[in-house]
């Protein structure tokens, strides 16, 4: 089952390394990560999803807990939470099929932020299942790129959610 | 407040950190460092003769003393040669503070000369490490070195310190206390599970307690030892363990797992009842997860919640110190009797010691270290080397205190007895430290011999020579149809010229008859004394668990 992991980190240099090593050299699979700084400069965020078991997910915890940087952490997967994803595609469209693609960009209301010949670069936000359908829907034209920021998400409500729950 | 640069300032910082003693080894990167070391009389500097020696020694001060071992080395080869130690230390969970040399700041990432990556290349075996980037940090990070060395589960840090920061120079305050936000232990957190571990020890009618290195991390031999008086369970120590309980005590069980005792591995096989106290049960342990204590309920204390459930599901979790937990189980639990258990234990121990045949031919290497137990009266310190000689050594030397068996466990480095013992003889000047070695291992750092010779260290080393990597030619005869693959040593050295070449004492000793003597001679002798017994060739380990296998299911468990 994939879960869905929120940490707090402090902004140095190398965490991140920490952070994929331990993954890597432990063997648990990383399925997307993203990281950006938050309120405070001083503290980043990271969101990851992994993938596995109880018992996989239980290590991944325990073990990215251990780090020296790792601040907070909380596995987020059964809370209420906001989660989005930025997709950029590049897909073939000739002056035949750009009109279909334009529906499709109004359908799932993203974006065309660029029109090269004989291609379209497309922009789309939204949960894993949006982002998902929309690379589904555009496949059939021939998809040149795809670059997904991985999932960022934030808990519900005011209060931030801790480790303990 | 005093202007010092960087150099100066880690050594003030050591001595605020009460460091006596550091070993190490110079270089280009680290001038500055040891012209700040010249002259200096509150530390004292071992230059060993290779970086893996002084790792090592520092590994072994650390473990015979419970302080923290430091090292310092240059950029590099120097650093990379520290890696084995420092991987050596993390799986074993020693406090070490590394101090590496860098080249200049303005140099990192070019492939200068003498640079490695040292941070990158130890951040999966190191419990944190730094690379300061300005002089203005570099006190700070000293002090949370030490801190996170020291703290929690204790393990190796690295301080990597570049050329030029080292000559920088800044006001030098020592911060007298750490703020790292990320960092959290738990020194008792236990509560919840208290009443239910109570509960369970109170109720089990087959305890076995599983003790391993972190009684000893913990300083918790004493409670331990109440703690299995009152409720009259059988105690087996892992290697790591070895000395947190007396080997000589009614209720020792010896080691368990893979050359466990058949007795501690039928009764932990046995029992309703585990008390894990500072064990992670390693492998080498267990064998077959499904297959280890099946009918038990599992207790598990340690300080690192990460250790919890990893590999065995504890069915009581108490994270914290373990002298803590201790101290608070031992307040709660009723005394107990469990003499039915206890006589079914006995009767293991009756029908299955550890066993060898000696004869009067050749030296059987088990007598060798039964003899080296006896002249010591299991009150020195010994290190060991890794393989049959390790091995021997756990089994058949009786061990009555804490910090006095020094061993390579998790990483099983072979090389680390020689240097550790340097190490535990600079530690503890007037007590008597054995090396007990195989032929193959001590020729991984021999060399530092030099190091014992020249800072007068009276270690005694048991060369136990077979002639053969011992421990891989047993599993050659075993499981690969004794097809002896580049597993026999011959061609020497000749050991006791060896010694002599650097200065120490050297013998040979071919005969049963003649070990105690030369164990007496090595006694007595004020230096480096290394004796080369020509054991048994083709002398096995036995208990052996075959890897992967059920712990009650050994090869040569019985009387053979």
């Amino acid at each position: 089952m994939k879960h869905t992991l929120a940490v707090l980190v402090e902004n140095r240099p190398g965490v991140l390394t920490r952070i994929a090593g331990l993954f890597a050299r432990r063997g648990y699979n990383i399925e997307s990560l993203a990281v950006g700084h938050t309120e405070d400069p001083e503290i980043s965020r990271i969101t990851i999803v992994v993938d596995g078991d109880d018992r996989v997910i239980e290590q991944v915890t325990k073990q990215l807990h251990k780090l020296v940087e790792v601040i907070k952490l909380s596995d987020i997967t059964q809370d209420q939470f906001v989660d989005r994803e930025l997709v950029l595609v590049k897909v073939n469209a000739d002056p035949n099929t750009r009109a279909e693609i334009m529906q499709i960009v109004d359908i799932f209301r993203a974006r065309i932020v660029d029109i090269g010949r004989d291609s379209l670069i497309i922009e789309a936000t939204g949960d894993s299942g949006k982002i998902s359908a929309i690379e589904t829907s555009l496949r059939p034209f021939g998809l040149r790129e795809v670059v997904r920021t991985g999932k960022i998400a934030m808990v519900r409500g005011a209060k931030f959610k801790n480790g303990q729950g | 407040m005093r202007t010092l640069n960087g150099a100066q300032i880690v050594v003030e910082s050591l001595k605020a950190e009460g460091v006596e003693v550091i070993f190490g080894y110079p270089g280009g990167a680290v001038l500055s460092l040891y012209d700040a070391l010249y002259g200096e009389e509150e530390i004292k500097h071992i230059l060993t003769r290779h970086e893996q020696g002084a790792v090592h020694a520092a590994d072994g001060y650390a473990r015979a003393t419970g302080k923290c071992g430091v090292v310092f080395a240059t950029s590099g080869p120097g650093a990379t040669n520290l890696v084995t130690g420092i991987a050596n230390a993390y799986m074993d969970s020693v406090p070490l503070v590394a101090i590496t040399g860098q080249v200049a700041s303005g140099l990192i990432g070019k492939d200068s000369f003498q640079e490695a990556d040292i941070t990158g290349i130890t951040q999966p075996i190191t419990k944190y490490s730094y690379l300061v980037k300005d002089v203005k940090d570099l006190a700070r990070i000293m002090r949370e070195a030490f801190h996170i060395a020291t703290t929690g589960r204790p393990g190796p840090v690295v301080v990597d310190l570049p050329k030029d920061i080292a000559a920088a120079e800044t006001e030098f305050i020592y911060p007298p206390e750490v703020n790292l936000p990320g960092y959290k232990y738990i020194y008792n957190g236990i509560t919840a599970n208290l009443t239910q571990a109570v509960k369970a020890v109170n109720q089990a009618e087959r305890p076995v307690i599983y003790a391993g290195g972190g009684i000893i991390a913990a300083g918790a031999h004493e409670e331990l030892i109440a703690f299995a008086e009152k409720i009259n369970a059988p105690v087996t120590t892992t290697l790591m363990g070895k000395g947190a309980f007396p080997d000589v005590h009614p209720l020792a069980l010896g080691m368990p797992g893979m050359h466990g005792t058949a007795y501690a591995n039928y009764a932990i096989t046995d029992s309703d009842l585990v008390i894990g106290l500072g064990v992670r049960f390693d492998d080498r342990v267990t064998g077959r997860l499904d297959m280890f204590a099946p009918n038990a309920t599992i207790i598990h204390v340690d300080i690192d919640p990460a250790e919890i459930s990893k590999n065995i599901r504890a069915d009581i979790p108490l994270v914290g110190n373990v002298r803590e937990v201790l101290a608070d189980l031992l307040k709660e639990v009723e005394p107990r009797q469990h003499q039915a258990w206890l006589d079914k234990v006995e009767q293991w121990r009756r029908n299955h010691p550890l066993n060898y045949d000696q004869d009067n031919e050749v030296i059987k290497p088990q007598y060798v270290v039964e003899q080296i137990c006896d002249i010591t009266r299991g009150e020195a310190f010994i290190a060991t080397e890794v393989g049959q000689n390790q091995m021997w050594a756990a089994q058949f030397y009786q061990c009555k205190y804490p910090r006095r068996f020094i061993s390579s466990g998790g990483l099983g480095t072979m090389g680390f007895g020689l240097p550790a013992a340097i190490g535990v003889q600079l530690a503890h000047p007037d007590s008597v430290v054995f090396n007990i070695a195989g032929d193959g291992s001590i020729q991984m750092n021999s060399q530092e011999f030099a190091t014992a010779v020249q800072y007068g260290l009276p270690i005694k080393v048991a060369i136990l020579n077979n002639h053969y990597l011992g421990m891989v030619r047993q599993w050659q005869e075993l499981f690969y149809d004794r097809r002896y693959s580049y597993t026999h040593m011959e061609g020497g050295p000749d050991f006791v010229k060896l010694a002599e070449a650097y200065g120490a004492q050297g013998m040979r000793v071919e005969r049963p008859e003649d070990v105690r003597p030369a164990l007496e001679r090595a006694m007595a002798a004020p230096g480096t004394f290394v004796i080369e017994f020509i054991v048994d060739e083709e002398e096995n380990v036995f208990p052996m668990v075959p890897a992967g296998g059920a712990i009650n299911k050994m090869l040569g468990g019985g009387k053979r």
